[in-house]
C-alpha cells in the first residue's frame, strides 16, 4: 500500500485562505479522524465532488474552523481518495492543521509528489512527464542540499549522536547475536535501558526545539486578557507601537478581537486584544466576554493583565482561577501609580508575573524575557541545532515512537531479537534523511567495535 | 591435441560446497551435467573449519534443504557434535551449528555426486572457457579435452589463481596443497568479466596426543539433537567434544615482535581479507587493549587426530606460528601438522551478475560461492543451488528462480552480492536481514519448501510430509485460538510461580502463550486437550503466537517492499538519457542495473528522488509502448 500524503497546497505565507491536501487509500479516513461536520456527517460517508463545514480538531484542541472536500478516486487531481481542507490562511493555522493531519496517519508528501502520482494513475498526458520527473528532480536535490548543508550543522551532530548511541546497542546486540562463542560483553536490560533513555529524552529534546524554533518562524497565539480597563488596549499599543484599539476609560470599550503581529524580544507574537472578562447584563458585550473565554483556552500563550492600583476583584480572581496550568504571565499593570494589589497572591496563581507600566513602557523588558521562558525560546540556543523541516521533525518523532518501544519490549520481558528490530526502526527513521542502509551501518559497526570472527 | 569429449547441458567447474548443489540440482532438474574438479580427492573438501552451520549460517543450510539442497542431510550423517547456538536470545537469532567428520563429508559428497543420475563427475582443470558461435561455451582441460555446455557453472573456490602466504614464502597453489587453477583467471578476462583478487586463511592443525586438555574447558553437544535436514528422523548422537583456550600476554608479544614478517602488514598481499575472520595478527593489531582472545579445539574427524585451532588463522612464518601456538595453555608442546596459512585468490565482482546468478553480458555463465565474493560454505551452497536450478531452467525454457529478501537468507545473500557488491569476502550474519523476524531457522520449510516443490526439487514423499506438518500447524494454532482454560488454583499457581498476573475468568490458550513468561511446557499441567506432541509444531506455533505483533509488523513493511519489486526495470535500459536522475544515480544504476525498482532502492548513492524518477520513467515506457501497439 502506498502511504497517504498530505501538504499545503497553498503559497506559504499570509493569504485569506489555505488548503491543505491528502491523498492516497486512507485519506479520507484521515480527515475523518479530525474533522467533526456541523451536519454531523462524516467525512467517509461524503460523496465525491461534496463539501462540507464543521471544525478540525487535534485530539481535544480546536485548530479552526474548516471546509473539507472529497473527490472520490479516480476523479480527482492524483486519481486517489483527496481531501481538501480549506482552512484560514497563514503559516500557523496551516502548518497546525497540517501536523493534525500527519498526526492522524499521513506522511509528507515529497517535491512533486501528487503530480508524480496524478502521472502514475494516469490523470496526465505523457508529454507532462518529463516536466514532472524536472520537478522531482530539482526537489530532490534541493533536499540533498539542504541534507548536505545540515550535515556539517548542529542538528545533525544532535541526530548523529542519538544515532550512534543506537546504532552502537544494535551493533552491541547483533555481535552478540551473531558470535555467541567470541567474547562480547554481556548485554543486559539495565545498559539497554540506560542507553535508549538518553535517547528518549534527547530526542524529546529536540522535538521541543522543533516547536520553539516554529514559534520563532511562525509566532506564538497570544491573547490578552483581563478585566476591563486595567490597560489591555495600552499595552497591545505599547507592544505594537501604535494605536489599535480604542483607549478609553470607559469600560467594555473593546468588544471585538483585534489581531496584531508584535515582535518582543526573539519571538513574534500574533496579539488578540480580548473584551474585558467580567459579568455583564449588556447582551453585546456578553457574547464578547464569552469568545474571549474561548480564545484563552486555545491561546498559545495568555498576557493576564491586573491594575495595581486596585484590590483584586471577583473578575480578577476568576481570571486567575482560568490560568491554572495555562502559558500565562500575569502583567500588573500601572505600576507607575500607588501599589494596592496582592502581588504575592497572584504570584502564587501565575509563576511568571511582571510588573509593568503600559503607559511608560517600564518592565516591557522583563515581559520579553518572561515570554521567553514560557514558549522555551529562552532556554532555545538555535546554535545546538534545531529541527526546522515537518520532515524532520517527523522523522524524529517516528524515531522517539520506536525507542519508546523498545524501552517497552524490554520491559515486557520479550527477547533481544524483537528488541533489536525495533531499535533498528529508530535507526532507520533517522537514516531517512541521510540515506543510509540501517543493516549496513550496523554490520559495519559490529566490525569496528567487537573483535569476532574465527 | 584437442579433441571434442563431450557435451553437456550444464557444465560446473568446481566441485566444493557451491559446485556440488549446483550440479546435484542441474542435474535432478533433468539436466546432462557435468562437474570438473582439479583432484577427486577434494570433492566437498573442508579446508577452513570442520564445521557446518552457525549463525546465520545455520539458517542458510536449513533454507538449502527446504529448497532441496543435499547439505543439511549430509551434515547430518557426517556430524561429531550438534549444538542450537544462541538459545534463549530469541527464536530469530536460534542458529544450528555442527562439527563434522571432514572426511567423511568429502566422501559422502562424493559418492552422492558419483551416484546422482544424469551427472557426470570428471578429474580436469579447465584452462580455457570461450563463446562458441551459436552461443554455447566450450571448456578446454589442461589434457586438451574439450566439452561443449549450454551453460556453464564458475565455483572456482579460492583455486581461482590460487597464492599461498606463510610468512615470506609465497607460491601458487589451491587450498590444502592442491593444485591451483592457473590458466582460467586469464580466459575469464578475455571474456570481458572483471575480476579482482580477495584473501583468507585457515589456522594450524596440531596433533592431537600432543595437545594437554587437563585444564581446558570441555564443550559438549546439545541432547536432544536438532538436525539440520527436514529429512532426517533419527538425529543420532554427540561424538565429540571441543575444547576452549586463550591467548595470552606472551603469544600477543610474540606476534607483536614478529610483526614485521607477516605479508599482510609487509604488503605482499594485495588482497582483501574478510573483516569477521581476522587472523590472529589482526586481531592483537586491531584491538591491542585486549588482554586475550578466545580459541577453540575442535576435532578433524573419527579417524584422523588432526585438530583444528580455531580464532588462530595467521599468515606469519612456521617459525613464528610455532612460537605462539606454544604460548597458549594446552598447546605447550602441541606439534602442528598443517601449519596456517593465508591464500589470495581471483573472484568476480558480483554486481556483473543479476539475481538468477548468471552474468548480465556472458548469457549462459553462472557463478557461485567465493568467486562470487562471498566467504563459507554455506553461504557457497547456497548460490550453488540458486546457479543450477536456474542454468537448468533457463535451459527447460522455464521461469528463473529468483528469491527476494523477504523470503529467506538466501535470496538476502544473492540480492546484498548482486545489488551493493562486496569490497570483501561477504559472511552471512542475522543482522544483514531486516526480516529476521520472520526468516527464521524454524519455518525454513514453510517459507521455502513450497518453493523447492515448484522447481521440481522435492520429491513426492518429503511434499507429503512438508503438507501434514503445516496441517498440524494449522491444527494446534486453531486449538489454542479456540480452548478456553478455568482460573483454577493449578493455573494460577503456575502463573504465580512463573511471575506472571493471575486470572480470574476463563483464559484462552492463546493469550497465555502470549504472555513472554509462559510457554507449552509450564502450561502442559492445565493444557489437558493436547494431542499434538510434535516439538517443531509447537515451537512454531509458540513462536508464530510470541512475536505476532512484530511479525505483523514486517509483514507490513514486506508487502510495501514487495510492491516495489514488481516494478520491473528493462535489461536493456540507458540510465545516462534519463532526464531527472542525478549523475551519480546514473552511473551506479548504470553499473548494477537492477532487475527491478525495489533492487534499484537499495543501491547505495541512488536518492528516494531518483527513484521517483524512475517509477515515471517506467510508466513513460508502458505508454508509449501502449500508443505503439495501437
Amino acid at each position: 500500500m502506498e502511504h497517504t500524503i498530505a501538504a499545503i497546497s497553498t503559497p506559504n505565507g499570509q493569504g485569506g485562505m489555505g488548503v491543505i491536501r491528502i491523498s492516497g487509500e486512507t485519506a479520507l479516513e484521515t480527515a475523518d479522524k479530525i474533522f467533526s461536520s456541523i451536519s454531523g456527517k462524516r467525512v467517509t460517508e461524503m460523496k465525491g465532488y461534496t463539501a462540507s463545514f464543521g471544525q478540525i480538531k487535534d485530539g481535544e484542541e480546536i485548530i479552526d474552523d474548516a471546509v473539507v472536500l472529497v473527490f472520490k478516486a479516480p476523479h480527482s487531481y492524483t486519481g486517489e481518495d483527496v481531501a481538501e481542507i480549506s482552512c484560514h490562511g497563514g503559516m500557523y493555522i496551516t502548518k497546525r492543521v497540517l501536523r493534525a493531519v500527519l498526526n492522524n496517519g499521513a506522511v509528507p508528501a515529497q517535491a512533486g509528489e501528487f503530480t508524480k502520482r496524478a502521472f502514475l494513475n494516469g490523470k496526465m498526458g505523457l508529454t507532462e512527464a518529463e516536466s514532472v520527473m524536472d520537478i522531482i528532480s530539482a526537489g530532490g536535490q534541493q533536499s540533498a542540499r539542504a541534507a548536505l548543508s545540515s550535515l556539517k550543522g548542529r542538528l545533525h551532530n544532535r541526530i548523529d549522536n542519538v544515532k550512534e548511541e543506537l546504532l552502537s546497542l544494535a551493533a552491541h546486540l547483533s555481535a552478540w547475536a551473531d558470535y555467541p562463542e567470541d567474547e562480547i560483553p554481556e548485554i543486559d536490560d539495565t545498559r539497554l535501558l540506560d542507553g535508549l533513555s538518553k535517547c528518549r529524552s534527547e530526542l524529546s529534546n529536540l522535538l521541543k526545539t522543533y516547536d520553539a524554533g516554529k514559534v520563532m518562524r511562525e509566532g506564538v497565539d497570544t491573547v490578552i486578557a483581563g478585566r476591563p480597563n486595567v490597560g489591555k488596549s495600552t499595552l497591545m499599543n505599547l507592544l505594537s507601537g501604535c494605536e489599535r484599539s480604542i483607549v478609553t476609560n470607559i469600560p467594555g470599550t473593546t468588544r471585538d478581537i483585534i489581531e496584531e503581529t508584535v515582535m518582543l524580544g526573539d519571538v513574534p507574537l500574533r496579539l488578540s486584544d480580548t473584551a474585558g472578562i467580567r459579568s455583564t447584563d449588556d447582551p453585546v458585550e456578553s457574547i464578547g466576554v464569552q469568545r474571549a473565554k474561548e480564545r484563552l483556552l486555545s491561546a498559545g500563550l495568555i498576557f493576564a493583565v491586573f491594575d495595581a492600583s486596585m484590590p483584586l476583584s471577583d473578575d480578577d480572581m476568576e481570571l486567575l482561577e482560568l490560568l491554572h496550568n495555562a502559558p500565562a504571565v500575569a502583567i500588573i499593570n500601572k505600576s507607575d501609580l500607588e501599589n494596592k494589589i496582592d502581588v504575592d497572591y497572584i504570584k502564587g496563581k501565575v509563576p511568571h508575573t511582571v510588573m509593568i507600566s503600559a503607559k511608560t513602557g517600564d518592565g516591557a523588558d522583563i515581559l520579553a524575557y518572561e515570554v521567553g521562558e514560557i514558549v522555551g525560546t529562552s532556554s532555545l540556543d538555535a546554535s545546538q541545532g534545531i529541527l526546522a523541516t515537518e520532515r524532520q521533525y517527523s522523522d524524529a518523532k517516528a524515531a522517539l515512537k520506536s525507542v519508546e518501544e523498545a524501552i517497552a519490549v524490554l520491559k515486557a520481558g520479550i527477547t533481544y531479537d524483537a528488541v533489536t528490530v525495533v531499535i533498528e526502526e529508530a535507526i532507520n527513521s533517522l537514516l531517512e534523511l541521510t540515506g543510509e542502509r540501517v543493516t549496513e551501518a550496523v554490520v559495519d559497526k559490529v566490525f569496528s567495535h567487537f573483535c569476532v570472527g574465527k | 591435441m584437442k579433441f571434442l569429449a563431450g557435451e553437456f547441458d550444464v557444465a560446473v567447474i568446481g566441485a566444493g560446497h557451491a559446485g556440488i548443489e549446483a550440479g546435484l540440482a542441474s542435474a535432478r532438474l533433468g539436466c546432462k551435467t557435468g562437474v570438473f574438479t582439479i583432484n577427486m580427492d577434494a570433492v566437498g573438501n573442508c579446508p577452513c573449519n570442520p564445521s557446518i552451520g552457525g549463525t546465520a549460517k545455520g539458517h542458510l543450510v536449513r533454507e538449502i534443504d527446504a529448497l532441496g539442497g543435499e547439505m543439511g542431510k549430509a551434515a547430518d550423517e557426517c556430524f561429531l557434535q550438534s549444538r542450537m547456538l544462541n538459545r534463549g536470545k530469541g527464536p530469530a537469532v536460534h542458529s544450528l551449528r555442527a562439527q563434522i567428520d571432514r572426511r567423511a563429508y568429502s566422501t559422502r559428497m562424493k559418492h552422492t555426486l558419483e551416484l546422482q543420475e544424469g551427472l557426470e563427475l570428471r578429474q580436469a582443470e579447465i584452462c580455457d572457457l570461450e563463446r562458441t558461435d551459436d552461443g554455447e561455451w566450450l571448456l578446454t582441460t589442461r589434457l586438451e579435452a574439450q566439452y561443449k555446455a549450454k551453460a556453464v557453472i564458475l565455483a572456482t573456490g579460492t583455486y581461482l589463481g590460487g597464492k599461498i602466504y606463510v610468512g615470506d614464502v609465497s607460491y601458487e597453489s589451491g587450498p590444502d596443497g592442491m593444485f591451483p587453477s592457473k590458466y582460467l583467471p586469464d580466459a575469464l578476462e578475455k571474456l570481458g568479466m572483471i575480476i579482482r583478487r580477495f584473501k583468507t586463511g585457515t589456522p594450524a592443525r596440531v596433533l592431537k596426543s600432543s595437545i594437554d586438555f587437563t585444564d581446558l574447558e570441555e564443550q559438549s553437544g546439545d541432547d536432544p539433537i536438532v538436525p539440520f535436514s527436514y529429512d532426517t528422523d533419527e538425529p543420532g548422537e554427540n561424538k565429540v567434544k571441543c575444547y576452549v583456550s586463550w591467548t595470552n600476554e606472551r603469544t600477543k608479544k610474540v606476534i607483536l615482535d614478529n610483526i614485521g614478517r607477516s605479508p599482510m602488514y609487509s604488503g605482499k598481499i594485495e588482497g582483501i581479507g574478510p573483516r569477521y575472520c581476522p587472523s590472529i595478527e589482526d586481531k592483537i593489531v586491531r584491538f591491542s587493549d585486549k588482554p586475550r582472545h578466545q580459541l577453540f579445539i575442535e576435532p578433524c574427524g573419527l579417524d584422523t587426530e588432526e585438530m583444528y585451532i580455531q580464532g588462530m588463522s595467521s599468515s606469519l612464518p612456521e617459525d613464528v606460528q610455532l612460537e605462539f601456538y606454544h604460548t597458549i595453555k594446552g598447546l605447550e608442546h602441541c606439534t602442528v601438522m598443517r601449519p596456517a596459512y593465508a591464500i589470495e585468490y581471483f573472484c568476480a565482482d558480483p554486481i556483473q551478475m543479476n539475481r538468477t546468478l548468471e552474468f548480465r553480458d556472458l548469457p549462459g555463465l553462472y557463478g557461485a560461492g567465493q568467486f562470487n565474493g562471498s566467504s563459507g560454505y554455506e553461504e557457497a551452497a547456497a548460490q550453488g543451488l540458486i546457479a543450477g536450478v536456474n542454468a537448468a531452467l533457463k535451459i527447460l525454457g522455464k521461469e528463473p528462480l529468483m528469491l527476494d529478501r523477504a523470503s529467506s537468507y538466501i535470496g538476502t545473500l544473492i540480492d546484498d552480492l548482486v545489488t551493493k557488491g562486496c569490497n570483501d569476502p561477504y559472511r552471512m550474519m542475522t543482522s544483514r536481514s531486516e526480516y529476521r523476524l520472520i526468516l527464521r531457522q524454524d519455518n525454513a520449510d514453510t517459507r521455502l519448501t513450497p518453493t523447492g516443490r515448484k522447481i521440481g526439487l522435492i520429491t513426492d514423499a518429503r511434499w507429503e510430509k512438508f503438507t501434514k506438518k503445516q496441517e498440524r500447524i494449522s491444527a494446534e494454532m486453531e486449538r489454542i485460538k479456540t480452548t478456553t482454560l478455568s482460573p483454577t488454583n493449578e493455573l494460577n499457581s503456575i502463573l504465580r510461580e512463573k511471575n506472571t498476573s493471575e486470572v480470574t475468568t476463563g483464559i484462552r490458550l492463546i493469550d497465555l502463550l502470549k504472555r513472554p513468561e509462559l510457554d507449552y511446557a509450564c502450561l502442559a499441567p492445565v493444557d489437558t486437550s493436547r494431542t499434538e506432541t510434535d516439538n517443531n509444531v509447537l515451537e512454531q506455533v509458540e513462536i508464530e503466537v510470541k512475536y505476532d505483533g512484530y511479525i505483523k509488523r514486517q509483514l507490513m513493511i514486506i508487502e510495501q517492499v514487495r510492491k516495489l519489486e514488481t516494478k520491473l526495470l528493462p535489461v536493456d535500459i540507458d540510465y545516462s538519457t534519463i532526464d531527472g536522475l542525478r549523475l551519480e544515480a546514473r552511473e551506479k544504476l548504470g553499473r548494477v542495473r537492477p532487475d527491478n525498482i525495489g533492487q534499484a532502492s537499495r543501491i547505495s548513492g541512488v536518492s528516494p528522488a531518483d527513484i521517483s524518477v524512475l517509477i515515471i520513467y517506467l510508466s513513460t515506457l508502458k505508454n508509449k509502448s501502449k500508443g505503439e501497439d495501437v
